[in-house]
C-alpha cells in the first residue's frame, strides 16, 4: 500500500428528520467532531470541497456561507455535486488536492438539510429527478427507478421480495445500536414484507429513512498525517464512473454499470480483490440497491447476491459485514452528507473505534460504495490501515 | 410545435428535435438516425455522439417490442397525482428501448416482463400529447 494520501479525523452530525438549526450549525456539528479527532483547528484547514445537492439548498452557492461559519477563511472553498455521491465525489477532489502537493490538509464537508424545503416542494422536485425532457414527463420519480431494477433483477435472477426484506431487517438491527441514526426501530421481515406498496415491488420499509445531516473528512498528506495522526487511514483505491440518466439509454435493468467500472478501477489501483475486503458500506438508498451493490463490488457473482442475504454473510461477525452502522435505510439518507458519513463509519472500523458496531477481527480494509441518482454516479473508495 | 406539448406534464420548451411533437400529433412516434453513420436514437437527438454530425432522419416506432421492465407507481410528483396508480416501464424495439406508461386499461395481473408491446399515440383531455404501451 502507498502511504502517501490518508485521512486524519472524521465527524458527522446525528442524523434527524428535522435539525432546529441552520446549514451552518448543521455542518459545524460535523467539523467538530473531525477537528477534534484529527487534533486540528480551522487554520490549518489549506483548503475545503463542500458538498450538498443543490435542490434541497435555499441559500445559493453555500461553499461560501459553509467555509466561513467554519473558520476557513481565506482558504478556497468550492462546492462539489452528484446528488447523493456527492461527498464521495468531494473527496476524490480532496484526494486529487493532496496528491498533486497543492494542499496538506483538505476539509470535505457534506450537509443536506432535506426539511429546508416544504414537503410539497420536495414532491415537486421530485418530478424533475430523471431526464426532464425525455422521462420526467411520464411522472415516474426515483424510487420508481430503483423498483424498475428490482423487477429485472426477480426476473432474471430469481431474486425475491422476501430477499429485499431480509436486507432491510438487517439494516434495522443496526440502526438500533447506532445513537447517531435516524430510524432506530427493529422491524422483522414479515414486518417488512408487510409494509404496504410504495412503488412495485418495493415496499414502505425498502426506501431509506430521509434526514437532515451532515459529515466531515479530513484528508492530509503523509507528512501531516505522521505528524497530527496516530492512527491515520490511508487511501488504496478510488474508482468512478457514470451512466446514461435516461433508462433508454442502459444495457441492462438488472445491474449499474456506473459502480461496476467504480468497483473494477477502485480495486485495480488498491491491487486486491473483492474477498480481500473485510468490511464495507454500501449505498442502499433502497433494499435492490444494497444487492445490487454486493454484484457490482464483487462481493458475488452477477445474480448471486442473494446467497449473501440468505447465508447471512452480511452480518457483522459474517464473511463480509455492509452497513453495520444501519445504512442509508436506517442511518438515514441526508442526500450530500451520506457518503461522508459512509467514510466515517469505515475509518472507526478499520480504527477499531466502533464500539457496538465494531466488527470482529480488526479489519485491516473497508470499502465504501456511494452511488449519486439511480446508478447515474457511483464512487468506490478502499481504505486501509 | 412547441415541445411544450409533450408529456403529462412539460418540463422542457425548447429543444431542436421538437419535430418529434409533430409526429406525435399525427399519431406517430419516432426517433432519429444519423444520417452520415446510421446511428438510431430514442429518445431523438439532433447531434450525433458517435460522428458529430447533426444530420438526422426520422425513423418510426413501429412493430412489435419486448417490455424489459415496469413498476406500478402508487404514488407520484406534483402534478401527476390524479392518474395514480399507473404503470411505467420500459421496452426494447429494434435497435432502440423506449421509456413510457403502458395503458391503462391492461389487467395488472396481465402486465409481465416479456410481454409484447406496441406504442400507440395519445391525447390528454388538456391536449397535451404523448405515447403509451399497449399489448401486441
Ligand atoms: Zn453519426
Amino acid at each position: 500500500m502507498s502511504k502517501d494520501v490518508a485521512i486524519i479525523g472524521v465527524g458527522q452530525s446525528t442524523f434527524v428528520r428535522e435539525y432546529p438549526g441552520s446549514i451552518r450549525e448543521l455542518a459545524f456539528d460535523a467539523w467538530k467532531e473531525a477537528a477534534q479527532d484529527a487534533g486540528i483547528t480551522a487554520k490549518d484547514i489549506s483548503a475545503s470541497v463542500i458538498c450538498s445537492a443543490p435542490e434541497y439548498d435555499l441559500q445559493r452557492s453555500p461553499a461560501g456561507v459553509i467555509a466561513e461559519y467554519l473558520g476557513f477563511v481565506p482558504a478556497p472553498t468550492f462546492a462539489i455535486e452528484s446528488v447523493c455521491s456527492s461527498s464521495t465525489s468531494g473527496l476524490r477532489v480532496a484526494y486529487s488536492m493532496v496528491k498533486s502537493g497543492l494542499h496538506d490538509i483538505v476539509a470535505v464537508v457534506g450537509f443536506q438539510k432535506m426539511s429546508e424545503i416544504t414537503s410539497a416542494d420536495s414532491q415537486e422536485r421530485m418530478g424533475r429527478g430523471s431526464d426532464i425532457q425525455w422521462e420526467s414527463p411520464f411522472g415516474t420519480m426515483m424510487p420508481a427507478y430503483y423498483a424498475m431494477h428490482a423487477a429485472a433483477h426477480f426476473k432474471q435472477y430469481g431474486s425475491t421480495e422476501k430477499d429485499l426484506a431480509m436486507i432491510r431487517a438487517k439494516s434495522t438491527t443496526y440502526g438500533a445500536i447506532n445513537d447517531r441514526a435516524v430510524y432506530r426501530k427493529v422491524l422483522s421481515v414479515d414486518e417488512c414484507l408487510n409494509a404496504p406498496v410504495v412503488t412495485s415491488p418495493l415496499k414502505k420499509f425498502d426506501c431509506c429513512a430521509n434526514a437532515d445531516g451532515s459529515s466531515c473528512v479530513i484528508v492530509a498528506s503523509a507528512d501531516r498525517a505522521k505528524e497530527l495522526c496516530k492512527k491515520p487511514v490511508w487511501f488504496m483505491g478510488l474508482g468512478s464512473g457514470s451512466a446514461s440518466v435516461t433508462l433508454t439509454g442502459r444495457g441492462n435493468c438488472y445491474g449499474l454499470t456506473a459502480a461496476m467500472k467504480a468497483a473494477q478501477d477502485a480495486y485495480a489501483m488498491a491491487g486486491i480483490k473483492p474477498q480481500d475486503v473485510k468490511v464495507a458500506e454500501v449505498h442502499d438508498c433502497f433494499t435492490i440497491a444494497e444487492l445490487l451493490a454486493y454484484e457490482a463490488l464483487g462481493f458475488a457473482e452477477p445474480g448471486k447476491g442473494v446467497e449473501i442475504v440468505r447465508e447471512g454473510q452480511n452480518l457483522i461477525d459474517g464473511k463480509i459485514p455492509v452497513n453495520v452502522d444501519g445504512g442509508l435505510l436506517s442511518k438515514g439518507h441526508p442526500i450530500g452528507a451520506t457518503g461522508g458519513s459512509q467514510v466515517r463509519t469505515i475509518v472507526l472500523q478499520l480504527r477499531d473505534e466502533a464500539g457496538p458496531m465494531q466488527v470482529p477481527g480488526q479489519p485491516e480494509i473497508g470499502l465504501i460504495h456511494n452511488v449519486g441518482g439511480v446508478g447515474l454516479y457511483a464512487n468506490v473508495t478502499i481504505l486501509g490501515r | 410545435m412547441s415541445f411544450k406539448k409533450f408529456g403529462r406534464k412539460s418540463f422542457a420548451s425548447q429543444t431542436k428535435v421538437d419535430a418529434f411533437v409533430d409526429y406525435l400529433e399525427k399519431g406517430e412516434v419516432r426517433g432519429t438516425q444519423c444520417k452520415s453513420c446510421g446511428a438510431k436514437f430514442f429518445p431523438p437527438r439532433a447531434d450525433c455522439d458517435q460522428c458529430l454530425s447533426n444530420d438526422m432522419d426520422w425513423f418510426p416506432i413501429d412493430g412489435v417490442g419486448t417490455l424489459v421492465t415496469f413498476t406500478r407507481q402508487g404514488f407520484a410528483p406534483t402534478g401527476f397525482e390524479k392518474d395514480v396508480p399507473y404503470t411505467t416501464g420500459m421496452a426494447a424495439f429494434d435497435g432502440v428501448q423506449v421509456f413510457g406508461r403502458l395503458d391503462g386499461s391492461i389487467p395488472e395481473e396481465e402486465v409481465e416482463i416479456g410481454m409484447k408491446v406496441a406504442v400507440r399515440t395519445i391525447q390528454y383531455d388538456d391536449g397535451q400529447l404523448s405515447y403509451e404501451f399497449i399489448k401486441a
